[in-house]
Parts: structure tokens; sequence; C-alpha cells
């Protein structure tokens, strides 16, 4: 206890050489709870919409469906089997002619009555002469296509022939998720399975209820762990990436700490000899300056959450962190404006690391105490 | 009574003028002759009409029947060294700036061949038409100051890429002048315009077709026979992959 009231005491009458080191780590704390703490929001807000917009509570794939393989559509499709509590989507490749452009789309057929994902469907009604269309703001973008706009469509049926028709674009949603804008247009189910000659005929089920259904030849089960994989996968590598930012920083800051504690060594030759003299061991005095090296962290942390907090806070109240690049450039769904998610375990597993980290830095220093001839530190002699 | 004997003589007089009308089938036929050959080399050129400019692509082509042909591009200097191999229902492209093979399939077949208003799909299709379709003469019309039967082909069997195609047929050459192709709604998709017609090597052979979308915005895409020789020696080892590396 003595030797934590004296490091502290010591510490803090260094007075602005203290408070310069405490800043800097402070300032790496804030990095680091800042950034893992946008990319665990981002994470959070890319898993809710994807699960509100395209994989509901799971899927039911057909069992030659491929989302990478766009060849596999020709075949991935079978009757929809009953029993099954979820809204049915045929997907097929096509061809639309925005201004006489063509472009490469997904159709996807989807239930008009369905509630489970958030695409409009209830306006994608069966018609025999007005065939009604929703796409996704980013399409919109790229087609020059506006609500109440018609356009042809191209896709080969069952059997290979080409048929085309016209549509109109009923619906403009807007959503973050990727995967249901990009080159998506949605139809009706019943509309597409007329077009398509599949009748009853779905390629995937969004799922309603998170129960396990058990895979059959035709049908197999892929659970949310699986569907949101690759986002996990996605934001540990940007994690990754983004934490070279926050170790140059904490590297600076240590790097502060470690010189601070050569020049102590150095400087108090005369104290560290008195702490000897007075019948302290050499390690015990080892011992006080890795605590007194170590406290700098402690206060920055202190001083990070005095200043950090308010501000994470307003950031967070703002609204956020808006972000310029679109879903469409990331390759995964990304909101306008970020908010990042900080939970207690992201800040305690941040201080223990930062006081980890400085108090080894503070401890290689130090033990060159430990073969100091305490005679000549008395004398103040340089070592 | 007055109305039933109008009616017969009305469709008797309609039958007798049918009559007239030659069977599609046997002009399809005449067609066939004309337009088929055991093998031909074709040097062509392909003008790609653009929004600002137009591009012309040089190219020379070997063909067996309608089962094997392999083209290679001439011109212009990006293009040069590409060549496309085709066997039956397979499509390989050689790029000499990555020095790959890739075999187009799905999707990629959609595409438009170099920037055209051909799809690479549009050069699988290699089914003799007599074979596939049903063959009914319609009329009778005039391309380019030429008399036509008009021809309406429909589909024999579901799994044909176009259900319906229209034929203008060249009454005394028989070379179609035109053609239509059609969407199973019956939607227009694309059209063909045949011209330039001349006699090389004792049969009546089009040395000018345009090509074009009616989907897409554009003047087409024109294709010229500079030169066509038919029934000529070609080494069966042209149209193996390993010829596309040559």
């Amino acid at each position: 206890m003595t030797t934590l009231k004296l490091a502290l005491r010591n510490l803090l009458g260094a007075g602005l050489r203290t408070w310069l080191n405490v800043f800097a780590l402070s300032f790496a704390y804030l990095a680091i709870i800042f950034l893992n703490g946008l990319m665990d929001g981002w994470q959070k807000q890319a898993k809710k919409d994807t699960i509100e917009w395209e994989y509901g509570k799971g899927q039911l794939w057909h069992h030659k469906y491929d989302p990478y393989d766009p060849f596999s559509l020709k075949e991935a499709h079978s009757i929809i089997p009953e029993g099954i509590t979820g809204a049915p989507i045929l997907i097929t490749q096509a061809s639309i002619y925005p201004e006489g452009r063509m472009m490469s789309v997904q159709l996807k057929g989807i239930k008009s009555d369905q509630n489970i994902i958030n695409i409009p469907s209830s306006k994608l009604q069966y018609s025999e002469d007005n065939i009604p269309i929703a796409i996704g703001t980013q399409m919109s973008e790229t087609t020059g296509l506006k609500i109440g706009d018609k356009t042809i469509i191209r896709w080969r049926d069952v059997n290979g022939t080409f048929d085309a028709i016209q549509v109109e674009v009923i619906e403009i949603f807007n959503n973050t998720v990727p995967s249901t804008d990009n080159g998506q247009v949605w139809i009706g189910l019943e509309q597409l399975q007329k077009m398509m000659n599949l009748k009853s005929e779905a390629t995937i089920i969004v799922l309603s209820t998170n129960k396990s259904i058990s895979s059959t030849d035709e049908w197999v089960y892929k659970d949310l762990d699986f569907l949101l994989m690759d986002i996990d996968n996605m934001i540990e590598a940007k994690k990754a990436g983004n934490s070279i930012i926050y170790i140059l920083l904490l590297v600076l800051a240590l790097l502060a700490v470690f010189d601070t504690q050569v020049l102590s060594v150095f400087r108090r030759q005369k104290e560290i000899g008195t702490y000897i003299a007075l019948g302290m061991t050499r390690w015990k005095v080892v011992m006080l300056f890795t605590i007194e090296g170590g406290f700098n962290s402690i206060l920055a942390a202190i001083l990070a959450f005095a200043y950090g907090a308010p501000i994470l806070y307003l950031v967070n109240k703002a609204g956020g962190i808006p972000m310029v690049a679109d879903a469409s450039e990331v390759g995964m769904s990304i909101a306008d404006s970020l908010i990042p998610s900080y939970t207690i375990s992201l800040i305690l597993s941040t201080v223990l690391i930062v006081v980890i980290c400085a108090t080894i830095v503070s401890f290689i220093p130090a033990r060159k105490i430990a073969k100091m001839k305490p005679t000549d530190a008395l004398k103040g002699k340089i070592q | 009574m007055n109305y039933k004997l109008l009616t017969s003589i009305l469709l008797i007089t309609f039958s007798a003028f049918a009559q007239n009308y030659p069977d599609g089938k046997t002009i399809l036929e005449k067609v066939d002759q004309n337009m088929a050959s055991d093998n031909r080399i074709i040097q062509s050129k392909m003008v790609v009409h653009g929004k600002r400019q137009d591009r012309v692509i040089e190219s020379k082509g070997w063909s067996v029947g309608i089962e094997k042909s392999l083209t290679e591009y001439l011109s212009p200097a990006r293009e040069a060294g590409t060549k496309m191999l085709k066997l039956d229902d397979q499509l390989w492209i050689y790029s000499p700036s990555s020095d790959r093979i890739i075999q187009l399939s799905g999707h990629m077949l959609r595409q438009s061949v170099m920037g055209s208003d051909l799809s690479y799909e549009d050069m699988m299709e290699d089914k003799t038409l007599a074979d596939i379709y049903n063959v009914k003469v319609t009329e009778e019309d005039q391309v380019n100051a030429r008399k036509c039967w008009v021809l309406e082909l429909t589909a024999k069997t579901e799994d044909i890429a176009y259900q319906k195609q229209k034929m203008w047929i060249d009454q005394e050459r028989y070379i179609p002048l035109k053609q239509e192709m059609y969407a199973k709604s019956g939607q227009l998709l694309k059209k063909t315009e045949l011209s330039d017609v001349a006699q090389i090597d004792g049969r009546w052979f089009p040395r000018k077709m345009t090509y074009k979308d009616m989907l897409k915005n554009g003047e087409g895409t024109e294709f010229i026979i500079t030169d066509i020789k038919f029934n000529q020696d070609i080494p069966e080892y042209l149209f193996s992959k390993a010829s596309l590396k040559k």
C-alpha cells in the first residue's frame, strides 16, 4: 500500500511531464474505443438491416442455389414445400432496357402478402397488362428509373425461350442492403412464376421463425449464423485494418512513457540510493518505478473517461458518423451514418490492454535499478 | 341462304389464293441451299454504330456446317488476335492480352459481341430453321423493290429461343432480305436486314447484314462480307482449343 501511495505521489509530483504522458495515453484509449465501437456499431446495424431486408429468421435454399454463382439459378428451383411458414422467392436472370440501354439484372419474385422482410411487396400485385416492379434507390440511380416509369424486361423462361414484356416501376425503396438493391428487380411471385413457366416453384424461402428445420434432398436449411457469417468476417477484416491506426497511436504514447521512465531512472539515482539505504530491496524499488509508469495508464483511463465520454455521447446523440461510401462500394450493408456501439467488455478489455502495455514498458527501463550499486547511487554517480 | 352462298364463295376464293403461295418448307429448303455450305471462309467488317462514333472490327472466320466455327479478329489493334471458337453448344474466347482461354456460359452469353447488337447467344443459335419451325407463307411483300414471300415461322417445340419469326424471302433468288425475331409475348426483339446480294460460286448470297436489337437504342450493327469462299479445304485442327493460342 505504501508503495502504491508513494508511486502516485511521485507521479503527480512530476507535474507536466506526467500529464503529457497521461494525455497521450488517454488519446490512444479514446481512439481504440471509438474505432472498435464504430466497427461494432456497423456490425450491429449491418446485421439488423440484413435480417430485416433479406435473411428474415433464416432461409431454406434450393440445394442447387449458390448466391455467388448466377449460373446456378437456371436449375435452382422446385415446388415450394408444404407446411413451411415463410416468404418464397423465385430468382432468375434477366435484362432490362432503361432508356434503350441493356442491363443484366436479377429478377426476384416475392409473394405480395408477405411481411417477413421489409421489401414493399404489397404493391406487387398480379396484373395481366401493367406489371408492377419495385427497385431500390441505388438501382433507381443506376438505371434512371423513377416511380411511374415503364421499361422492357427480357428474360428466358424455363425452356430457354426469349420473352419480353413492359413493366412499370411502382415503388422505389430505400435501404442499406446492396444485395436487395444493386442489380435487383422485385416483382410479384405469381407473376414471375407465370413468366418463367414455373408454377408454385421458388429458389429460396425466407423463414418467419428461427426454429431449426431439417434439410431435405431438395431444400437445405441455412440458419442466421451461417447467413450472417460473411458480415462477421468482413467486419473482422476491417477491424484488423483499423487496428493499425490505434496501434500506432498506442505505440507513440507508450514510447513517451518509456522515455519518461528512462529519464527518471537516470535523474533520480540519489532517490533510488536513499530508498535502498532506508531498507527497500532493489526489486522493491524496481516495482515502485514500474507502478509509477503503470499508473500513467490508469490516470489516462480516468482522463479519457472525463473528456471522452461526453464527446462519444454527443457523437452518438448527433446521429453518429456520416458515411461517404455507399453500400454498393463497400459490398455489405452500410447506413448513411454509423452509430458507434460501446460495450462494457470493449471498454474493460481496452483498459486492461493499455495498463498491461504501459506496465511492461515501464518495467523495462526500471530493471536497470536492480543492477545499481546503492552507494554509488547515493553519491549520484552515473551508472 | 344468300349469306351461306357468299361465305362459301369467299372461302373457295381465299383457299384458291392461298394455294397460290408455294409451300413454306420448300422455300426454306431453297434458302438453305443458298445460305448453307459444307464449309466457308469469310473475311468481314463489323460496323458498330455507337452514340459518338462508329467502330469497325475486321475479322476472318472459318466454319464447317453450322456446328463448328472459328473467328479471328484482325483489327482494330486492341482486338487483333482475339479468337472465338464455337463447337456445337460451347463457346470459347481467347484473348492475346491475357493469353487465356475462357469458356462463356450463363449470363456471359447474354453480353454483346464487341459492343455490337449481336450477343454471344445469338451466335450459338445453330439449328436449321426448317427442322425447328413450322412455316407458313402469309403474304407477298416488297423489300428494296424485290418481290418477297413473307414466311411466318412458329416454333415446333417450347425449347426454341424465339417462338416466332418472320422472314421476307426474295421470290426469285431465294435469299432472306429481312428477318424479325419475336418474344413469346409477341414483342419484337431483333431485326435483321440482308442486302447487297451477289452471285458467288453459283449461288446468291447477301454480302451485307444489318442486325438491330429492337429493345436497345442505336442504329444497329452492320456485318459486311469483304470476301467469301465456299467449300474450301479447311484443316480439322483449326477447330480445337489448341489452335486458339497459335
